[in-house]
């Protein structure tokens, strides 16, 4: 069994964001993986343990950008591949996906592309769909859990959220799913998987590599603002005592419309 | 304006997710002759598309069919990109929500467009649309455009008005042909784990949310035959307890803090934050939650944020119309009592 992990490299979540000449920064804060794709590649190695195969990172971004390829190997991936090709620079979605479509052609024989539900940074949460319609596969979008995997005969179970609760599903392989953080726990990088992640060597694939022109893209961000600070006078509720507190603030709520 | 806008009506076996109808009042908005369609999809749901008439739709494309009575991306999907084509909609118009998201991302690819996901506000210049949505969870704020057709356009709940329905109106009903094999279809629903009531984090008008400082009552002594960390956990639910009673007052929706999530407090679908759910209720209670900056980042846009915490230099104090310097333990009960009583409850 092949499984391909999607993986992103983005700003810690602590970083404070701003924009300086009109580009994103995150200051000094450190780059990390998505958090969201460490429970994807959880729930790969979970699958792996069970059913045996291989794990592949596939991630995307400029050369350097390999803080998440490096995270998925020391957490157990077998291996990576990154694509950067200069010619990708201001890729929209769709263009993302279908590249990463071409991508997980080009590795080949995947039984299942596992992502996490969105990237922090811009947090659109529809790569899945998109990569799925790309290659024509099932979606299986928010999956919380797996049962009855079957890579042999091509079927499995899950558990995929919606606002009203969740929703238990047979589906079928080929798929392309996305984990949500109650799959449970990522595991943290051994000492040797640090190791063996920092020594790995990895292809990194550009437009000639996938065969194909770049794809177009028609969603741009013409700009980026930081959002006006609120301008909150904070009242602090005085009183001898937690219940004078208490009904001054019911009081307070009722008073300025609040309820 | 005079576009042709098709809004797809989302819902859970005929009950209508409430974004949906802000949705189909930017379909309204921006139709002028153009045309004000909505498409409804499921099984049984006629009466989805007279509410979509009284909503502001002039036409609902209907597909009813058996095979649709589960929700199913793919069929539903393949039907939203149909009818986009068939209509030659202008602009496709989805409320966010969890199956929103993804029908809007399949039907971009589909129909060679993009989509401008989540958006809370929405401008035109030109007759082309500008919008404005919130990116690292709401700590920048990105001008997004689509320079494509069908522009396709997910609009964050609460973040758009309510059309006022109006019972009177009506419209056309037009029947979408339905032919579907179901052995084509790659996905079988076996049954669901359905929440009774209760209200979806990001609908909510008030939001009742705990953290850190649901453990930490001095006073409450747990059975003795638990582990430290069984200890506090059962420390927790007693503050979440009584965070719910609040909620149940209020009519309100239940949140956490990341802290509480990863400390086994309450599950995930509480957590808001930014790798939680971002909410914008008009009143959110912070309950003994210190206030990181991704738990800041997910409700900063309430309008009104009341905070109880028993740390003064608590950051959650400087969003807080309202702070009140106390143990929630010791503030919530008297609160719960005293609005129970103001509101009649």
């Amino acid at each position: 069994m092949k499984i391909i992990v999607c993986v992103k490299q983005v700003p810690d979540t602590a970083a404070t964001m701003s924009v300086e000449g009109g580009e994103i920064s995150w200051g000094d804060a450190s780059l990390i993986i998505n958090p969201w794709d460490e429970y994807a590649l959880e729930a790969a190695l979970v699958l792996q343990a069970e059913h045996g195969g291989e794990v592949i990172a596939l991630g995307m971004g400029k050369e350097e950008e390999t803080e998440a390829i490096k995270h998925a190997l020391a957490m157990g991936a077998d291996e990576a591949v990154q694509i950067s090709d200069p010619q990708f620079a201001g890729a929209d979605a769709v263009a993302v996906a279908k590249i990463l479509a071409a991508a997980i052609e080009k590795i080949g024989s995947a039984d299942l592309v596992l992502m996490g539900q969105e990237s922090v940074d811009s947090q659109s949460g529809i790569l899945t769909s998109q990569v799925g319609r790309a290659l024509g596969w099932p979606i299986y979008p928010l999956v919380s859990a797996f049962s009855e995997f079957d890579p042999d005969g091509g079927s499995f179970q899950v558990r995929r959220a919606m606002e009203e609760g969740k929703q238990i599903v047979n589906g079928k392989l080929p798929a392309v799913i996305s984990v949500t953080k109650d799959y449970g726990e990522p595991r943290y990088p051994s000492f040797m998987g640090i190791r063996k992640a920092s020594r790995a060597t990895y292809p990194t694939w550009g437009a000639d590599d996938l065969g194909i022109d770049p794809p177009t893209s028609v969603v741009s961000w013409p700009e980026v603002q930081e959002p006006l600070e609120r301008e909150v006078v904070t009242e602090i509720i005085e009183g001898e005592t937690p219940q004078e507190k208490a009904e001054k603030l019911a009081e307070k709520l009722i008073e300025e419309k609040v309820l | 304006m005079n576009k042709k806008t098709l809004t797809y009506i989302d819902h859970f076996h005929g009950n209508v997710q409430p974004a949906s109808w802000e949705a189909l009042g930017l379909g309204a908005k921006y139709a002028g002759e153009g045309g004000c369609a909505a498409l409804v999809i499921g099984e049984g749901v006629q009466e989805l598309a007279a509410q979509a008439f009284q909503h502001g739709a002039d036409q609902v494309f209907l597909a009813d069919h058996p095979e649709l009575k589960d929700f199913r991306f793919e069929p539903f999907a393949d039907l939203i990109s149909k009818v986009a084509r068939e209509y030659e909609a202008d602009v496709l118009l989805f409320p966010t929500t969890t199956r929103c998201r993804s029908l809007a991302g399949m039907a971009a690819v589909d129909l060679e467009t993009g989509v401008l996901v989540d958006v809370t506000d929405l401008e035109t210049s030109n007759g082309d649309f500008i919008a404005t949505r919130p990116i690292y969870a709401g700590k920048l704020l990105a001008k997004v455009t689509c320079d494509a057709k069908p522009q396709i356009i997910t609009t964050r709940p609460r973040a758009f008005s309510t059309p006022e329905p109006d019972p009177g109106r009506s419209g056309e009903i037009i029947e979408v042909s339905v032919d579907l094999d179901p052995e084509q279809i790659p996905t079988t629903v076996v049954d669901y784990a359905t929440r009774e009531g209760g209200v979806s984090l990001t609908e909510a008008g008030v939001i009742v949310s705990g953290g850190r400082g649901t453990s930490n009552s001095a006073d409450l002594e747990p059975p003795g035959d638990l582990d430290e960390e069984e200890a506090e956990i059962w420390k927790a639910h007693q503050g979440f307890e009584l965070i719910q009673e609040l909620a149940d007052v209020l009519g309100a929706a239940v949140g956490a803090s990341r802290a509480a999530v990863d400390a086994d407090y309450i599950p995930y679908e509480h957590q808001v934050g930014q790798t939680g759910k971002v909410v914008s209720p008009d009143l959110y209670i912070a309950c003994g939650i210190s206030g990181a900056i991704q738990h800041l980042a997910g409700m900063r846009t309430s309008k009104t944020i009341v905070a109880i915490n028993k740390d003064p230099d608590a950051p959650i104090f400087n969003l807080a119309r309202f702070g009140v310097v106390g143990d929630l333990y010791d503030i919530l009960p008297p609160l719960i009592e005293n609005l129970k009583q103001k509101l009649d409850k």
